[in-house]
């Protein structure tokens, strides 16, 4: 009595061809992830050495290393981060426990959101008119990372206030009911709870100011400079943009040397992208509220 | 109005809305000081309301509109004079689900005391060790974690010590008033005697009341009850009496279990 029936086997049938289906998917979805970073390291592995990343690229760029793009790349990532880090999360604590839900506050959030989506090379249009023409920092690292700030800004704010958000409500009403101002809530029970997705979203847009190449190549990165630079007034060079000028602009280069750019770059933002969700990990195990 | 001190709470004409809903209608309560009160009546019918509006926390909601006076202790707690924080200290509030803080035990007890100093010096550590024992003891609790005060108390301890914590963590400001909703309806019939036992304990040093749909718990834990309906008191007496001889039709049904 307890046989297989027809109907049994025909929906086992069924079953299959979906699990096979999204099966199928999901191979298509990583075979491009594994030929571009399999290409990356059997073409650019050889051109790693210490030398190519602490030295400077010589013979018209066609040879040598790319410190000072390494160099500059980590410059803007650090003073574009000083920048966003703040303001966002500032906004986000105000978006979060202060601002009354209303309208308004709506649409400053759904704005928000949007702003996420808005190209980089728009936000490198602004960056030229406001910090570097308006407010008068030139094409420098500090108009090049507040650029990337204002770029970055949007997710900030987004995953701070969603993870300010994921702190459940009874934890807010035990502190007011105590007495606590909003302040002492935030202080000791929103932010400490809220920290770990505050941080992942920060670093993931870490590795995102690291790749992009737009919103720097017209307010402060430089294709070739002899020098490292000594202040944020100061161009640079930066390993996005490196990677663009040495795969299409310079004639007769020994092919590893783009792969072996890109694959620093790809480097990077792996190795943060790791550190993220090490951290988050860590962080969430020892919380179970 | 001629209220004297034996009342911790009286509300006169007290009527309230969300919105254009009004909850609660000519709420007229005299609630004795130092003894155990129990609300009873169906889901809905402003119980909860009534207590929240007692230390104001409907207010968050934004869209509340009260009429009438509430006064505490013959003060009337809507005055604009009136800081919340000085209120929410003399009236605590226990909830229906226990909402210990994500921090450790010790934290928790001695949070709204060390929010409410205004000695204008730090708390020493020996005072602070003894007021935490105080609490602890109060609520019954200090034996099963004296021995884990920096473990988090979210985690670990039982949905009974919870609650007793979140008693707890209200006594070292010395409130005047303890409100509870539902207290023990997320607990076992074990834990819920624990809890009750908690509650008879601190009856005289502190004005209780408590919200409750557990008929049993309401008889076999106060002294006076107040049985509401759709917004409405219906009945405020002593809890035998209510039990025994109710006044009113409506009252001796909801106790013979005949709607609720």
């Amino acid at each position: 009595m307890f046989e297989a029936a027809p109907i049994n086997l025909q929906n086992e049938q069924v079953q299959n061809r979906f699990r096979l289906m999204f099966g199928g998917m999901m191979v298509i979805l990583i075979i491009p992830v594994v030929i571009i970073l399999a290409t990356l390291v059997i073409k650019g592995w050889p051109a790693i050495s210490w030398t190519f990343l602490f030295t400077d690229p010589t013979n018209g760029m066609t040879a040598g290393g790319i410190f000072p793009a390494l160099f500059g790349t980590i410059w803007l990532v650090v003073v574009s981060l000083l920048a966003s880090v703040p303001l966002g999360v500032a906004a986000a604590v105000y978006l979060s426990e202060y601002a009354p839900d209303n309208m308004l506050t709506r649409m400053i959030n759904l704005a928000t959101i949007n702003l996420a989506g808005v190209p980089s090379i728009v936000h490198a249009l602004f960056g030229v008119g406001a910090f570097v023409i308006f407010f008068r920092f030139g094409t420098s690292i500090l108009a090049a990372s507040l650029t990337l700030a204002i770029m970055t800004l949007p997710v900030i704010i987004v995953s701070s206030w969603e993870s300010m958000q994921a702190v459940p409500r009874a934890f807010r009403e035990a502190c007011w009911n105590m007495g606590a101002t909003r302040w002492q809530t935030i202080r000791t029970v929103v932010l400490p709870n809220a920290i770990p997705g505050i941080l992942t979203g920060v670093i993931l847009q870490v590795s995102r100011a690291a790749g992009e190449t737009a919103p720097i190549m017209f307010t402060g990165a430089a294709m070739f400079l002899p020098f490292l630079p000594n202040s944020v007034f100061d161009q640079t060079m930066a390993l996005a943009l490196h990677l663009f000028v040495v795969a299409t602009q310079v004639p007769d280069i020994p092919e590893s040397l783009p792969f072996g750019v890109a694959l620093v770059l790809v480097g990077i933002v792996l190795i943060m992208n790791t550190l993220a969700i090490w951290f988050r990990m860590r962080l969430r195990g020892k919380k179970k509220w | 109005m001629t209220t004297s001190p034996e009342f911790a709470i009286t509300t006169k004409d007290m009527n309230l809305w969300y919105g254009t809903f009004q909850a609660l209608f000519d709420i007229n309560l005299r609630i004795k000081k130092g003894i155990i009160t129990s609300m009873i009546g169906p889901s809905g019918c402003g119980k909860s309301t009534f207590l929240r509006s007692v230390d104001r926390i409907n207010e968050r909601l934004g869209y509340v509109r009260i009429t009438g006076a509430v006064d505490v202790f013959n003060q009337n707690i809507y005055a604009p004079s009136v800081e919340l924080s000085q209120l929410r200290k003399q009236v605590g509030m226990v909830f229906q689900r226990p909402n210990p803080l994500p921090i450790s035990i010790r934290d928790n007890v001695l949070f709204g005391y060390r929010i409410h100093n205004d000695s204008g010096r730090k708390i020493s550590k020996s005072d602070e060790e003894a007021v935490l024992e105080d609490a602890l003891r109060q609520v019954l609790l200090w034996d099963q974690v004296k021995d884990r005060l920096d473990q988090k108390a979210s985690v670990g301890l039982s949905l009974e010590e919870m609650q007793k914590l979140c008693i707890a963590r209200l006594l070292p400001v010395k409130p005047s008033i303890l409100l509870m909703d539902e207290p023990c309806s997320a607990l076992d019939p074990k834990g819920t005697a624990a809890v009750e036992e908690l509650i008879w304990e601190l009856r005289g040093r502190y004005s209780i009341l408590i919200v409750t749909h557990n008929m049993a718990q309401a008889r076999r834990a106060s002294e006076e009850c107040i049985f509401m309906l759709m917004g409405k008191v219906v009945e405020h007496t002593s809890t035998e009496d209510m039990f025994v001889a109710p006044a009113h039709q409506e009252t001796a049904n909801y106790i013979e279990g005949r709607y609720g």
